[in-house]
């Protein structure tokens, strides 16, 4: 297993390295001005000077790739040139934000999904089974915008158990976790009902293997065989599905932080996007470059811990 | 008293009726051998004792184990039966394991399960009996660790461990399904062995599921030969042997005695020359700083064959044969060696040698595309060819390579679900021969076949290479089949040749111990005369 660890954090460097200097050449060396870019078509002179000056723009090529890399790693990521405020300051209370969301929203999909996966692949083919898949094809079709209005209209405008939007701060807790309920409800819908398709399916796929008719051969009811054979062979590609989902819902809840106007790490991206604040566009990018490559890293040590083929194969 | 007792079970699945009135008993220590060909509903008649049909079977009659109706059973009772009474062992000892649990872990699992109910069985107790268990089918933990897992362990070594599940729990039946099906000759006869040993051992019936009528004839105490869901012959091995009654029974046993007639030919200069060709793969490095070692695949491999000969290579797998195959067809690259057809230098990528040789391999199910028709799947080798023909002369190609292969011409615009196996086989044979190559390499080519349809298409083979002056490598773990349809025989061990010679030479007084233990290995089938096994004739 240590091995396997190290082969795969080794690739995690590896990936690290490649995508900070691709992110660095699309932003920075492709052709055209950054400075004249983000000041737009009116920009005085001076103002485009000085902006070069403060981006580094003037320094060459290979040193400010050093001072950018070792500046993330010191968590110096620059300013905004919108806000005038740290970068870093800005992600990091967004993230405080856009990480709770995401992890709540995976543990609810996966909450669902797993009893809903395996109780319609222990009854493949009847009302039971079918019933489930309706539901999901019900989940993936709806948009999430559309589910969050629903949420809001039944458990905040009428039942007033939640409040319809906004983010108190994590000091104090219980209103910023209460804040978070919806959110996380309607962005969990959807990912469950992909998940519980994908665990239901490769439940299928392993409840048809011939080591499962040697579980029953030796006395397993389907049950038992179900769980203690079926259940831990078909986790890789849900595993897989769990890891896109992650980084999927860390910077792609852009829509539901609308609706519950949320502080989130979506809304950042769109608005530096339209103020054309690459400095902010570039460190958020970095950031979730990042998380996609630690998250895939994770997945990657699950499936060790699950298959102990992959960990004697490293 | 019977242990088993089946009586009149009759079983369809949807609208197909797959047994009819079937009935047969097992004693306790009896070993009885349900035979037939594929199809003929053995592995269904396993399956209805065991109770693990496939949804939407519809049984009738009686199976009765230790007195006890396993057919009224609810489906709770049922799974206290198996494991506990019943023990099953299947074909495929590569996929009958689950990937991600020790082999410790599952040959105990069902210790684990009765804890609840039977305080008796201590964690220190299933301990024991695993051990000694897994002693007991030749994994003494001390060499064969119970934390290995499935894919750390050879064929023959992930069989035993199917075995020790099955009769962890001291079964009073066991049922095996082809056990040995999908086993090297010398690993069948351990395991044929050891199956014999636990009846003996525990006086557990066992019903033996084959289509090896060899196999048969070496381990039942009786037989009952089966055809599309009827039992039309059973009795003790040696009766029937001896007396072959019903002509289904007659029929099965001269195909597996069948040899093809073979025409004397007059050998020509030398088509493929192989010359100290080696191949090595690189193996994982132990450690990082370890050296990176290779292992040998082929080592120093020399032969000709010569036009119009029909050479024959056995081996038992991991022997090397595959590679062997995969190089002279140009498929892979040697690490050091030549290899030529007709004097020019076979390479990766060079169709035009290519164009002299094609290949018929084992699976008739898996080797055709299901979307194409068979003409298309039998004229694709014309791409091979500068000029090939079109239109009606490519019809004409078609139709007359389906008459050579004993098809229809009409056969031509079928898709090829419409087969039987053997007219798969027939139809990768037209395949092959349609460019009229000088070689074809038979890769396994009869492995898949029931015995009837393996006994037909050595004939069509034999039949061809005297009206095509065929030259051909036949590839085979079979020793009786290379011993009807080649003129000479290399044995390859381990990426060597390691003796070769005429066939009937080779086979019939082998010099070097690697030959002689493989034929010592293979099961004999009886003497026809007698039922019983005359020790003057050769083993094969």
């Amino acid at each position: 297993m240590l091995r396997y660890f190290l082969s795969r954090l080794t690739s995690l460097a590896i990936s690290l390295l490649v995508a900070s200097v691709v992110i660095f050449l699309v932003v920075e060396v492709a052709p055209g001005d950054p400075a004249s870019y983000m000041l737009g078509l009116n920009a005085q002179p001076d103002t485009l000077a000085a902006l070069r000056t403060e981006l580094g723009l003037d320094v060459p090529k290979p040193e400010r790739y050093v001072d950018w890399v070792t500046g993330m790693l010191s968590g110096d990521f620059g300013m905004s040139y919108t806000y005038r405020t740290p970068v870093a300051q800005m992600v990091a209370d967004r993230l405080w934000v856009s990480l709770p969301l995401a992890l709540l929203a995976l543990s609810l999909a996966v909450l669902i999904a797993f009893p809903a996966g395996l109780f319609a692949a222990s009854r493949r083919g009847r009302p039971g089974d079918i019933g489930v898949m309706a539901a999901t094809q019900l989940g993936i079709a709806l948009p999430n915008f559309w589910f969050a209005m629903l949420l809001v209209m039944v458990f905040a405008i009428s039942l007033r158990w939640f409040g319809a939007g906004g983010f108190p701060g994590w000091a104090e807790p219980v209103a910023a976790l209460r804040a978070l309920t919806l959110p996380a409800v309607a962005l969990a819908l959807p990912q469950a009902a992909i998940l519980t398709r994908v665990l239901r399916s490769a439940l299928l796929d392993t409840l048809d293997e011939d080591y499962i008719r040697t579980a029953r051969a030796k006395g397993l009811s389907r049950r038992q065989a179900l769980w203690r054979h079926a259940l831990r062979n078909a986790l890789i590609p849900v595993l897989t599905i769990i890891g896109l989902q992650f980084s999927f819902l860390l910077a792609g809840a852009i829509i539901i932080e609308q609706v519950f106007f949320l502080p989130g790490l979506g809304r950042l991206i769109f608005q530096s996007i339209s103020q054309r604040d690459l400095i902010v566009v570039e460190s958020v990018v970095m950031l979730l470059v990042f998380a996609v490559i630690l998250v895939n890293f994770l997945v990657d040590l699950a499936y060790g811990a699950v298959d102990p083929r992959l960990r004697s194969r490293a | 008293m019977s242990l088993l007792e089946i009586r009149n079970l009759s079983l369809s699945l949807g609208p197909t009726r797959i047994l009819r009135d079937l009935s047969l008993d097992i004693a306790p220590g009896e070993i009885l051998a349900l035979t037939g060909e594929s199809g003929s509903g053995k592995s269904m008649t396993a399956l209805a004792t065991m109770g693990l049909l496939p949804p939407g079977a519809r049984t009738s009659g009686r199976i009765r184990l230790n007195g006890t109706d396993l057919l009224s059973l609810s489906e709770a009772r049922m799974c206290d039966q198996r494991g506990n009474t019943l023990g099953m062992v299947f074909q495929e000892p590569m996929t009958a394991l689950n990937p991600v649990q020790t082999i410790g872990q599952q040959v105990a699992e069902t210790l684990h399960l009765t804890r609840r109910s039977d305080p008796s069985m201590t964690p220190a107790r299933v301990q024991a009996l695993l051990h000694e268990t897994l002693a007991r089918v030749g994994l003494p933990p001390d060499r064969v660790p119970p934390t290995r897992y499935p894919h750390e362990l050879s064929g023959g070594q992930r069989q035993r461990v199917v075995i020790a599940m099955a009769i962890i729990r001291r079964p009073a039946l066991l049922i095996a399904d082809e056990p040995t099906t999908a086993l090297d000759v010398t690993t069948q006869a351990q395991i044929l062995d050891l199956l014999r040993r636990l009846v003996q051992d525990n006086a557990m019936g066992l019903m033996m599921i084959t289509h090896d009528l060899a196999v048969v004839g070496q381990m039942a105490d009786r037989i009952a030969v089966l055809r599309a869901g009827e039992i039309v012959e059973q009795g003790p091995t040696h009766d029937v042997f001896a007396q072959r009654r019903h002509p289904y029974t007659r029929a099965l046993f001269d195909a597996s005695r069948h040899r093809a007639d073979l025409h004397p030919v007059a050998l020509q200069s030398p088509l493929l020359q192989v010359r100290n060709v080696s191949r090595d793969y690189p193996v994982k490095r132990s450690g990082l700083f370890q050296r990176r070692r290779s292992f040998p695949a082929l080592s120093d491999i020399s032969f000709d064959l010569r036009r119009g000969e029909r050479l024959g290579l056995v081996g038992e797998s991991g022997s090397g044969k595959s590679t062997l195959t995969r190089a002279i067809l140009g498929l892979d690259p040697v690490s050091s060696g030549t290899i030529t057809l007709a004097g020019t230098a076979v390479r990766t990528n060079t169709p035009s040698t290519r164009r002299h040789m094609q290949a018929v391999f084992q699976d008739p199910y898996s080797s055709f595309n299901p979307r194409h028709r068979v003409s298309r799947l039998i004229s694709e080798p014309f791409h091979l060819l500068d000029n090939a023909p079109t239109g009606a002369a490519r019809d004409a190609a078609v139709a007359e390579v389906l008459s050579a292969v004993n098809l229809s011409p009409s056969d031509a615009d079928k898709y090829i679900h419409a087969f039987s196996g053997g007219q798969r086989q027939r139809i990768a044979i037209a395949r092959a021969l349609i460019i009229r190559p000088d070689l074809i390499l038979f890769d396994e080519a009869v492995s898949a076949l029931d015995v009837r349809v393996r006994a037909q298409i050595l004939d069509l083979i034999a039949d061809l290479s005297r009206r095509y002056n065929l030259s051909y490598l036949f590839i085979s773990h079979d020793l009786s089949v290379v011993r009807g349809i080649t003129d000479r025989v290399m044995v390859m061990q381990a990426g060597k040749i390691v003796e070769q010679g005429p066939t009937e030479q080779v086979l019939g007084a082998p010099r070097h111990p690697y030959t002689q233990s493989l034929i010592a290995a293979a099961p004999r089938l009886p003497d026809p005369a007698t039922g019983g096994f005359d020790a003057a004739r050769p083993a094969v």
